[in-house]
């Protein structure tokens, strides 16, 4: 664990988390989404939970992304907030 | 107790919590069914990482056993150096927390297809997926 | 609602932030949860009573195993409701509208051919991190998400008809069922040698391995059946997501 590094990230996962709910073009948001995903794996594997931070890369930043384009696909891209 | 060491200790709580309530503002106030579950998953992520935090300890290695700390006796008989590296609880981070998130991520995500799957066929059926729209429509008898 | 809301959030985080004082420092060693002597046990007696140097692992499919069943069962739950939500009569008005859809893409050359090479080394990396699991990170869940994530790569860079050819949507509900059959299997044959349920170790007879290596091995037997469970799901709730529950068309 180094805290430096920890505090970045986190300042990084705040950003993102706002960005994302604010977007109102939804892909866009949908792929900020992956970028908040993403950070919170490396997150994870610096606080040495590697298995967590595996099954995080692999499904909140590779499948629940893909799931939620083929919904966006399916029904509206644009959200009104 | 400084107050630099206060903070150090603390910030990571705070923040943890301010995730959660965006997560939890963001399904209670916004009117478009996705950004609801963006939401969703938002809080879900930093419940689940608060948990993980409960595992970590300062200076403290990733837990899996490295292969000469794992067959220490079997080197101890071999060289005979008396000095058997063992197993230390404190340096290796508390694995329970890492097994119950582990699971809640991937059924985290298979909710979210059930959540998406809600949306489609709301969708199909109101042909909007902004809440007040969809209300309107109920209302008016419509769908 | 907004402002509504707003209160309600705010009413929430404050107490907890006032709560987050009586947590203990963050990385401490010495808080309550990392002392206890369940998790103490976990750490220093893993290798000793299962021979599987990766403690993730061991916990999640040994010493938990009840809870990994039941996790995998949701899964399986939430793939079969997608099913039973995006299926069923599509009424007039609907059809219309899709009938007057767009007709389905060309996929592009270099694209469809990147992603035919790509694909079974994916599916090789799966297949790895699956029977690695016990030394490495990795393991049942993340060898699965991966491999559903193989065949949705499939289904994007051709059709979806193209991965529905190779695995159709009975097939992968089919597997889905093996998944689970083969973790309650594997428990109930440890409960006909005269085990408990999950209790690996009585296998040692079968498998003409000491105990310690018998629970190693039921272990991986396990990770096997999470995977195939995992692994059918993703690409059903894809299959599904992506085409409104009609497997033609989709993204």
């Amino acid at each position: 664990m180094i805290w430096q590094f920890d505090i970045i990230i986190l300042g990084f996962l705040l950003i993102a988390a706002i960005l994302a709910l604010r977007e109102t073009d939804l892909l866009s948001a949908t792929m900020i989404f992956g970028v908040y995903s993403f950070l919170m794996c490396l997150l994870w594997a610096e606080m040495a939970a590697v298995d967590v931070a595996f099954t995080e890369a692999a499904v909140g930043a590779g499948a629940s992304t893909v799931f939620l384009i083929s919904t966006i696909y399916n029904t509206k891209r644009k959200s009104s907030d | 107790m400084t107050i630099t060491e206060f903070v150090v200790s603390r910030l990571n709580y705070w923040i943890y919590v301010i995730l959660m309530m965006i997560g939890l503002f963001a399904m209670i106030s916004k009117k478009n069914l996705i950004k609801k579950l963006i939401g969703m998953s938002i809080f879900q992520t930093a419940i689940i990482l608060f948990y993980v935090s409960m595992g970590v300890k300062e200076e403290s290695n990733i837990p899996i056993l490295e292969h000469n700390i794992a067959h220490a006796s079997d080197h101890a008989e071999a060289s005979d150096h008396g000095q058997v590296e063992e197993i230390r609880a404190e340096n290796y981070a508390n694995p329970l927390p890492h097994v119950l998130m582990l699971t809640a991520i991937v059924v985290g995500v298979a909710t979210l297809g059930v959540g998406l799957a809600v949306v489609q066929k709301i969708h199909q059926e109101f042909g909007t997926i902004e809440e007040p729209e969809i209300l309107a429509k109920i209302k008016s008898g419509h769908g | 609602m907004k402002t509504l809301g707003a209160i309600a959030v705010i009413i929430t985080g404050a107490l907890l932030l006032y709560a987050s004082e009586d947590f203990p420092a963050w990385g401490d060693p010495h808080s309550p949860a990392s002392q206890y002597r369940v998790s103490q046990h976990y750490i220093l007696k893993t290798f000793e009573e299962t021979s599987v140097p990766n403690m993730v692992t061991a916990i999640l499919a040994d010493y938990r195993g009840y809870d990994t069943l039941f996790e995998t069962v949701v899964i399986f739950t939430a793939g079969i409701a997608i099913i039973a939500i995006l299926r069923g009569p599509i009424d007039k008005r609907v059809r219309l509208r899709l009938a007057s859809e767009k007709k389905l893409r060309e996929s592009n050359l270099i694209l469809a051919q990147t992603c035919r090479l790509l694909v079974p080394i994916i599916q090789l990396f799966a297949l790895y991190v699956i029977a690695h699991g016990h030394h490495s990170p990795g393991g049942g869940f993340q060898g699965g998400v991966i491999f559903g994530g193989s065949l949705i790569l499939l289904a994007i860079s051709f059709q979806l008809q193209t991965a529905l050819d190779r695995v159709s949507e009975k097939k992968a509900i089919l597997l889905a069922g093996v998944g689970v059959l083969i973790y309650s299997g594997i428990g109930l044959v440890c409960l006909l040698l005269g085990g408990n349920f999950l209790d690996y170790s009585i296998l040692h007879n079968l498998l003409q391995v000491d105990p310690i290596t018998a629970r190693s091995h039921g272990i991986l037997g396990v990770e096997i059946g999470v995977a195939f469970t995992v692994a059918s799901i993703m690409f059903a709730i894809y299959a599904n997501l992506s085409s409104r529950g009609r497997m033609k068309g989709g993204l």
